[in-house]
């Protein structure tokens, strides 16, 4: 089995988000980035696959050059080879239509991305995808069976669970669940020293534009001091929200 | 070209979210000068969107699509957006709406924004300000596309009423073939869900242990709430991943979020940012979370909520 994980580079998750260029633009200053958490859980079910059920992983980010750390950390993480699609991401469709033809080229079964990145929480990369290149497709995916072609999966959905048969090609949109908090791995030195020789390929973009525009950012309305009530006149918490926040 | 809103139902009766992106759509088709349409699919009863401002239903009645298809429910909206010639689509950000609007986006080959938290601040360029980097900032984006699509946040618009009555007629698309099929449904039925819940009730490591989680689902109960958790519990398995709300989590905008025995890490606070008023019961006067509270109590949990159940309790027997 042929898989590819889709590698967002994202500023980590405690970042201080700000904003340059007439808040045009991200300021990356002093940020440290790191493989989107929802991938991260993708590649390591991933390296399951590898290991357990023998299947080649490649993986692959839409991005400049400063994204290549972050493909280091996947391949010192264990997966064989990384691509790089040598472009700024713009918007979802654009990713998408670029990562359609690294699938496409590369002839891959299943294509494992996170259900969406921590930054600009799109969440239509992985969906578009699997529109553009024809293949099934499992959004919010907690959990993934692969069986010759035929894959078994379930989904989060609002108040639950859904166990859903598919076949491949697939496109999964995954999350915590396909694998627990506890077997994310951190790339010790062998595997470090290893990533350093496997190889990541640039590859130059296809003609796609974006079908929507970043104007500007804006930060939240900073937020009035809290109004503490004592833990002895509880009464007065329950007036607040009835009275005042009117929201029981 | 009227504006077309998916409106979901469950077992026949509309979702709260169907009424707010109703809302939505009319609000938009108010600044366009056009009206709106809704596709409902497999709904009983469509007079109720008259209400939120919806012009016309196209019902969609096909025993296929009774358990929900991405793949067939795209291709269904599609077949509605083509054939009342839309430039507008509307959908919710529920789990559904979610996992179709994408594919119904390369369908439509509409530009799409989603986590949309107002109306558009222009319809020329097609403006609209949604939440990035997890609701820790806004972004500002146009969509540039001949057709457009919108997923709104859920509890982000609201609901708006308007006195109108929305004509019905039947549509009957082509189904296409399942790639994926639905093999068990595991949900329970009689909880509030924290997609759909207006209140949220959410306990941290503070609580010490599983067995003390009677009290925050009493307090859910009493306030008809969803009980929600913090990472580290669902990490340590005392409570389901399905309950982790934060950053990595689900995210929640509910009216009220009561957060019991949770310091408030930034992932959290990113996770719950969206919720109008957040009120935090924590040991710890130093606690992350006061910052970003709207009310507060000091004190410890195992005393303050068995007596914030029982005010409670006397308030509502008075309502």
């Amino acid at each position: 089995m042929k898989i590819l994980v889709c590698i967002s580079h994202v500023p980590d998750t405690t970042s201080k988000i700000n904003f340059t260029d007439g808040d045009s633009k991200f300021d990356t200053n002093g940020v440290q980035f790191v493989i989107n958490p929802n991938d991260e859980f993708g590649l390591t079910r991933a390296m399951w696959f590898k290991e357990k059920q023998g299947a080649s992983v490649d993986v692959v980010n839409v991005g400049g050059a400063e994204t290549e750390p972050t493909l280091r950390k996947a391949l010192a993480i264990g997966a064989d080879s990384a691509i790089r699609v040598n472009t700024a991401a713009v918007d979802g469709f654009q990713v998408a239509k670029q990562l359609a033809k690294v699938v496409q080229d590369g002839g891959y079964d299943l294509v494992i991305a996170g259900r969406e990145s921590i930054d600009y929480n799109g969440g239509m990369v992985p969906g578009m995808l699997a529109g553009l290149t024809g293949a099934n497709f499992v959004n919010n995916c907690i959990n993934l069976e692969v069986d010759g072609t035929n894959a078994t999966a379930t989904r989060e959905i609002d108040g639950g669970k859904e166990t859903v048969s598919t076949s491949l090609p697939l496109v999964i949109g995954g999350q915590k669940g396909l694998v627990e908090e506890s077997d994310l791995r951190i790339p010790n030195m062998r595997g470090i020293m290893m990533a350093r020789k496997k190889p990541l390929t640039v590859a130059e973009p296809v003609d796609a534009s974006a079908e929507t525009s970043s104007v500007k950012f804006e930060k939240p309305e900073p937020k009035g001091a809290v109004t503490l009530v004592s833990p002895d006149n509880l009464d007065e918490l329950v007036n607040l929200l009835h009275n005042e926040a009117k929201v029981i | 070209m009227s504006v077309l809103v998916y409106t979901e139902s469950e077992k026949g009766a509309f979702k709260k979210v169907a009424l707010e992106v109703a809302s939505y759509a009319k609000a938009v088709a108010n600044q366009l000068g056009t009206t709106v349409t809704a596709v409902t699919i497999n709904a009983n009863d469509t007079t109720e969107l008259g209400k939120y401002g919806v012009d016309k239903v196209l019902n969609v009645n096909n025993s296929q699509l009774d358990t929900f298809n991405a793949q067939a429910y795209a291709n269904v909206l599609k077949q509605a957006v083509e054939n009342e010639n839309a430039k507008v689509v509307i959908v919710s950000s529920s789990a559904d709406s979610k996992y179709l609007a994408p594919l119904l986006a390369v369908g439509l080959n509409a530009g799409f924004a989603s986590n949309v938290v107002e109306a558009p601040t222009s319809t020329s360029p097609f403006t609209v300000k949604r939440t990035a980097f997890t609701n820790k900032a806004f972004n500002i984006t146009t969509i540039d596309t001949d057709v457009k699509l919108v997923a709104v946040s859920n509890n982000a618009f609201g609901l708006v009423e308007s006195n109108g009555n929305a004509s019905a007629e039947d549509f009957s698309p082509s189904i296409p073939e399942f790639g994926v099929n639905v093999q068990s449904v595991d949900k329970a039925t009689d909880k509030v869900t924290i997609a759909d819940a207006e209140i949220v009730v959410s306990g941290g490591r503070g609580l010490k242990g599983p067995e003390n989680w009677g009290m925050v689902e009493e307090l859910a109960d009493i306030l008809g709430a969803a009980t929600a958790c913090s990472k580290p519990v669902s990490d340590l398995g005392w409570r389901p991943h399905s309950e982790h709300v934060g950053q990595t989590g689900k995210p929640v905008a509910s009216n009220l979020y009561i957060a019991i025995g949770i310091s408030g890490a930034i992932q959290h606070l990113a996770g719950i940012n969206a919720s109008k008023v957040k009120v935090v019961i924590n040991t710890d006067a130093e606690a992350p979370f006061f910052k970003a509270a709207d009310y507060g109590v000091v004190g410890d949990a195992f005393e303050v909520v068995p007596q914030l159940i029982e005010k409670l309790k006397a308030f509502k027997a008075q309502q």
